[in-house]
């Protein structure tokens, strides 16, 4: 039962993730993206981690998408037609760059020492992230938080050049 | 697979799906009578008469108006996403009635992230909206929906805000468990409601609430004297019955959760026979959701519309600090105590 639910969303969220590219409406691209993201969801509560099934929806599909969708909208942008020729040669080039990626990726999750399969005993309860988060990965989530403020003020000089 | 489903735990789990998804629909019907009528009185109007005794039949009439109506999609509408507008929205409206525990046993699933998956739901629900203002291709739709989907993230933030005292009180986010923290009471007549506790984070968690389901006071989206209907203004026949059901369901989910948080839930009085005992407790919370449902109709029936930038500098400049303000000095007193 769990196997046929993974398959099922996994091809969702690989599917969706295509038609991303595919698409000339960025509207259509925004829509499946957050199709993507909700199946990815789904995928994060067959691993019994709930609490970032529900986060990964609130933040990226709910909070996020909803801005872009939002901005899309406001620009009303038109059909991605004429975009595409001046990029022409990077079809070229993705294509055995892309090949390359791939072959990194299988030679490395090859090479992998293979865990011993236990059962799964930490369930990602909002109790035992929220401790780990502020214990042990104080440090590195306190940095997050500041790359995020820095990105954001980024945003603002860039948006208002004399302030 | 199949002994499960032969099971016993499987028929009370159906039979429980089955009766809330039809109790709620049932009552989701009957709040358009219930808004109508009670509008009506508020303005010396009599209501619905003409359809049964006191109008009672009028949804059931409504309902079959709705299905026999022409559906019509503008020639100019992005016809995939038009049809999928109305689906959007009230798919995720009716998804959040699985965690919302109705009595003691009386709730489908008792998630241990219930409260975030409420939040998570409704937050995709804003996507009917704008999905439905866009695809419609008409500028009194689009104004909606950008009007719409900009008070929803502004007031999404001080609703989730507004609930994180309860939760560091309560210390958790079961739905189940948030309840049965309130039972009980102080000297013997008080309920332990986190009313008590946290009244300012009750009042923002309403007003947020008013303004994430777009009703009057906060109902810019469709403003009907600036934009005809706003996001639905295309929407006819069973489109348009989808997008007022979602609205309808997105009223009774935040007032449950209100009830849920603030009020206790279930809890309340016990007493007479044990048929009685089992019956209770879901009165006691309908009835509380109840307040709350009358409450919003008499806002509808008496307030005048806010105007735009007053709307917005609410949110960001007073309800948003107000929160976290809120929070500080929560925190500050569950670490002391």
């Amino acid at each position: 039962m769990i196997e046929i639910l993974f398959f099922f969303f996994a091809a969702l969220a690989v599917g969706a993730a295509i038609n991303v590219l595919v698409q000339k409406h960025v509207l259509y691209s925004a829509l499946s993206l957050i199709v993507m993201l909700t199946a990815m969801s789904a995928l994060f509560i067959l691993l019994q981690a709930d609490f970032l099934a529900v986060i990964q929806v609130i933040v990226y599909a709910g909070a996020i998408m909803v801005l872009f969708v939002f901005v899309i909208m406001l620009l009303n942008l038109p059909e991605d037609e004429d975009g595409a020729d001046r990029l022409r040669w990077l079809k070229f080039l993705g294509i055995p760059l892309g090949l390359f990626l791939l072959f990194l990726a299988v030679v490395t999750l090859w090479n992998v020492e293979r865990p011993e399969v236990v059962e799964a005993q930490i369930s990602g309860t909002p109790e035992l992230i929220g401790r780990s988060l502020f214990t042990d990965y104080l440090l590195p989530f306190e940095a997050t938080s500041l790359l995020i403020l820095i990105a954001l003020m980024g945003a603002v000089v860039f948006a208002k050049k004399d302030l | 697979m199949i002994e499960y489903v032969t099971s016993a735990d499987f028929l009370l789990m159906m039979a429980k799906i089955v009766g809330i998804f039809g109790g709620v629909m049932g009552a989701l019907a009957y709040l358009t009578w219930l808004e109508r009528k009670l509008m009506a009185r508020v303005q010396m109007r009599p209501g619905p008469t003409r359809v049964g005794p006191f109008g009672l039949l009028q949804p059931i009439a409504d309902g079959l108006k709705f299905l026999f109506k022409e559906d019509v999609i503008p020639t100019n509408a992005n016809k995939f996403l038009f049809v999928l507008a109305p689906i959007v929205a009230l798919i995720p409206a009716l998804l959040s009635f699985s965690v919302i525990p109705f009595g003691p046993r009386l709730q489908v699933t008792d998630l241990s992230v219930g409260l975030l998956f409420i939040f998570a739901i409704t937050s995709l629900g804003v996507y009917g909206i704008v999905l439905g203002g866009w695809a419609s291709n008409s500028k009194y739709p689009l104004m909606g929906a950008m009007r719409s989907s900009a008070q929803m993230i502004s007031y999404e933030l001080s609703l989730t805000l507004s609930v994180v005292g309860v939760l560091m009180i309560a210390n958790t986010l079961s739905l189940g468990e948030l309840v049965t923290a309130q039972q009980g009471t102080w000297f013997g007549f008080i309920p332990r409601w986190n009313i008590f506790l946290q009244p300012v984070a009750f009042v923002i968690y309403v007003v947020s609430a008013i303004a994430e389901t777009n009703r009057l006071p906060f109902d810019l989206a469709e403003s009907e004297q600036e934009l005809v209907a706003g996001w639905h203004t295309e929407y006819s026949s069973m489109k348009f019955a989808m997008f007022m059901l979602a609205e309808y369901a997105n009223m009774v989910t935040v007032s449950a959760l209100a009830t849920i948080l603030f009020l206790g839930g279930w809890t309340g009085p016990m007493f007479g026979p044990e048929w009685l005992q089992m019956v209770l407790p879901t009165v006691w919370f309908v009835g509380k959701i109840s307040v709350f449902i009358f409450f919003y109709v008499l806002l509808r029936s008496t307030f005048p519309r806010f105007r735009y930038d007053q709307l917005m500098r609410f949110s960001w400049k007073v309800l948003l600090p107000l929160a976290l303000a809120n929070i500080l000095i929560t925190s500050l007193i569950v670490a002391l105590s």
